[in-house]
């Protein structure tokens, strides 16, 4: 039996390691750019953490929340910035120009901030439809409308054929701070709720889809909208009690939990059962072997609220419009710090890491 | 999900966690390895560990395709990609292998041609839509995925698609399951069976694995209430004295397995020799390569690839790890050199690879009652 303690100890040890080294900024060593570096996990962190945050370092940055905070002469502003590459250009529940006209504004709305107006860069490939483009300009133009900003400014530049799938679009916001917001990356405090705004995975399993890859077709529409009157409905009810917002785009619902728990040095449980994922996309992630954990989400947020709040902020959230799905999925804990445990539905637990490399299927 | 749900009921589960505690000898300290990475991958991402007493442990089998694939063998399906020309498809997993200077994954972004398939057939769709490029299939995968590769072949031959070929790295199921019991430092109790190999060769060639060497084995399926259910049937097995195969699976494998299946392979496909495994070495007629009816098709013949023989890297204790011998976290490199985003062991690479599971699922799932 000391035996079987010794290696119990050096087993211990041995983990504790990793998780420190798990703990440290990421270090950026690859040779070339590949694209697991645009996925939004592991090389994605390491991307920014090892050459972009060191390069430019301000404070401001190296929060790394969704959006930055600009003060002049006493106004609180939020600057954010975003490119659009998505292929097709036009999917099912949406199209690459909405998605650049909501997914600026959801960084500003996360971070507290009311958006209020953006730029727009067009690059187009030579020989695009002139009507695809009317199309994705008049997409942009509603989906402005219906969100409230104003576009302000705009560029465009053409690139020989071959040299940009159709087009890619690039914004840049601003938002006015919500003084009723005190939203912060590392507020989370052990207890807190973490609350989803509703179902997951939609965006991500219907651009796979609607690629074509596989011979899969399922009604799966993208979730792509506006989050502010979600976030101003919350802001509203619970205020300082919102304690932190992400929207989880890219590396989905894990790659959020797994940010956080590390700027906030918390550890989260999350009940895999409580996670609302529609059957149609729980479906289309069994056959090609994906967690819908990871998978990008255009409209849906984690939000993190202090306990006493969690059951206002959940009935207020579940009144707006595209959230009626709301649920609370886990709460934050003291240890492990930086991790994220899951409660299977099973009744087993495990880790929910960092997205490692883009979601590859499995074979067998 | 109806027919998946009911599988994975949690009740049910707790219920067959206190059967297997019934079953247990306090004191006795049981190992049971399942064979399939398949049945790795679902008991972390269920957590099914938890629901098992401490004294029972489960050692990852040798059975992820991906991860047998040794360096050598990689290095050439990137200098095939290379070839001007070539467009390269394989299955996602192999994408991040490390061969001996990176990864197919690295070779795309260094200007290659790859593309992930889900299915042989989409290889073979490649090729028809691309005919001015020869589309080349890195075919891997035990029995479960050679037969889908042998019909593939089969239909590029009736419908002439010249610009077609695969570069075969099938391997069988028994070869590395003998080289393992022969393996003098292996301590196992008895055996979770292969699930979807089973569905292709049956049950009845796992027979040599009571017969020969006295263990049990019982043939599983992948959701968290199979597995629980097969170690019910191996304890039960062990509490009577009894020593066979069983079929736990039997909804989806017939003992005899599916003839038409084996019949296409045999048409399509010829053991090779040798073939080498990573961390194992070179298992004989372990392998298959394309019968000399379809060597026209043969990626191999086609083209030169190198088949060049890379040693596995010294600090790596993948074969170690493929027997059972040593747990993942017990090697040199695990969790600090050899990490899933770089992997320096196949094992590391796949989800279903024993030190990736265990270094994504595994680590916290070890709070379980002590008997």
């Amino acid at each position: 039996m000391a035996d079987q303690a010794a290696v119990s100890d050096r087993e211990q040890k041995i983990l504790g390691i990793i998780e420190t080294a798990r703990g440290k900024r990421a270090k950026f060593r690859d040779t070339k750019i590949n694209m697991s570096h645009g996925a939004g996990g592991k090389a994605t962190q390491s991307l920014i953490e090892g050459v972009l945050v060191p390069a430019f370092g301000g404070e401001t940055l190296t929060e790394m929340g969704d959006a930055g905070a600009v003060m002049i002469e006493g106004v609180e502003l939020a600057m954010t910035t975003d490119s659009y590459v998505v292929k097709p250009l036009t999917f099912p529940g949406g199209s690459i120009g909405e998605l650049a006209v909501n997914g600026t504004c959801n960084d500003l709305a996360v971070s507290g901030a009311r958006p209020v107006a953006l730029t727009l860069s067009l690059v187009l490939e030579e020989g695009l439809d002139s009507d695809t483009l009317r199309h994705e300009v008049e997409a942009i133009a509603r989906t402005a409308r219906e969100a409230g900003v104003e576009i302000v400014a705009g560029d465009t530049k053409v690139v020989e054929r071959g040299h940009c799938d159709g087009m890619y679009i690039c914004t840049t916001g601003v938002g006015h701070r919500d003084p009723r917001a005190r939203l912060s990356p590392s507020a989370l405090k052990p207890g807190d709720k973490i609350l989803l705004s509703g179902s997951i995975g939609e965006h991500g399993t219907a651009i796979m889809l609607a690629r074509n890859l596989f011979d899969l077709d399922a009604s799966i529409e993208s979730d792509t909208r506006c989050l502010w009157p979600a976030v101003d409905a919350l802001l509203e009810a619970v205020g300082p009690d919102l304690r932190c917002l992400r929207d989880a785009t890219r590396g989905g619902v894990a790659s959020v939990l797994n940010e956080l728990a590390r700027a906030s040095s918390v550890a989260m449980l999350v009940r895999e059962g409580a996670v609302p994922v529609e059957p149609a996309v729980a479906g289309a992630s069994e056959i090609l072997g994906i967690d819908p954990m990871y998978v990008a989400n255009e409209g849906k947020f984690v939000a993190f609220v202090a306990p006493e709040a969690a059951d206002e902020a959940l009935e207020t959230l579940r009144k707006v419009d595209g959230c009626e799905d709301a649920a609370e999925i886990g709460e934050v804990r003291t240890e492990p710090p930086g991790m994220v445990l899951v409660e299977t539905s099973f009744g087993g637990r495990r880790v929910m890491d960092q997205l490692v490399g883009d979601p590859l299927p499995r074979i067998c | 999900m109806k027919y998946v749900d009911e599988y994975r009921d949690a009740d049910l589960g707790r219920a067959l966690s206190g059967e297997i505690l019934s079953l247990v000898e306090p004191g006795r300290h049981y190992k049971f390895m399942e064979v399939c990475g398949g049945h790795t991958h679902s008991i972390y991402k269920y957590g099914v560990d938890d629901l098992l007493p401490a004294n029972v442990e489960l050692v990852h089998g040798p059975g992820c395709p991906v991860c047998v694939i040794p360096m050598g063998r990689v290095d050439d399906g990137i200098a095939l990609a290379h070839e001007e020309g070539v467009i390269f498809t394989c299955f996602g997993d192999m994408m991040r292998v490390p061969g001996s200077e990176g990864s197919l994954l690295e070779a795309n972004a260094a200007g290659a041609d790859i593309r992930m398939v889900y299915s042989p057939l989409d290889a073979l769709r490649i090729a028809k839509q691309n005919p001015d490029r020869e589309v080349v299939f890195f075919a891997i995968g035990f029995e479960t995925t050679a037969p889908s590769t042998a019909l593939t072949l089969k239909r590029a031959r009736a419908e002439g698609v010249p610009n077609f070929s695969v570069m075969c790295s099938h391997v069988t199921i028994v070869p590395p399951l003998r080289a393992l019991l022969e393996s003098p430092d292996l301590r196992l109790d008895g055996f979770v069976g292969p699930g979807h190999v089973s569905t292709v060769v049956g049950a009845r060639p796992f027979e040599f694995i009571p017969a020969d060497y006295g263990k049990p084995i019982v043939v599983a399926g992948f959701e968290p209430l199979d597995i629980l259910h097969a170690i019910t049937m191996i304890l039960r097995q062990l509490n009577e004295g009894r020593c066979e195969v069983e079929n736990q699976y039997s909804r989806v494998v017939p003992y005899e397995g599916n003839q038409r299946a084996l019949e296409v392979m045999a048409e399509v496909f010829e053991l090779r020799p040798h073939f080498e495994w990573r961390g194992l070495g070179f298992i004989s007629h372990s392998g298959l390569k394309l019968s000399e009816a379809y060597a026209d098709l043969d990626a191999e013949k086609r083209f030169s690839v190198p088949g060049v023989r890379v040693a596995d890297p010294k600090a790596c204790q993948c074969g170690e790890v493929l027997k059972g011998v040593i747990k993942p976290w017990e090697c040199k490199v695990f969790g600090t050199a050899c990490t899933p985003e770089r992997p320096i062991g196949t094992c590391m690479v796949s989800s279903e690879g024993a030190c990736a599971a265990y270094y994504n699922y595994g680590r916290f799932a070890r709070e379980r009652e002590v008997v």
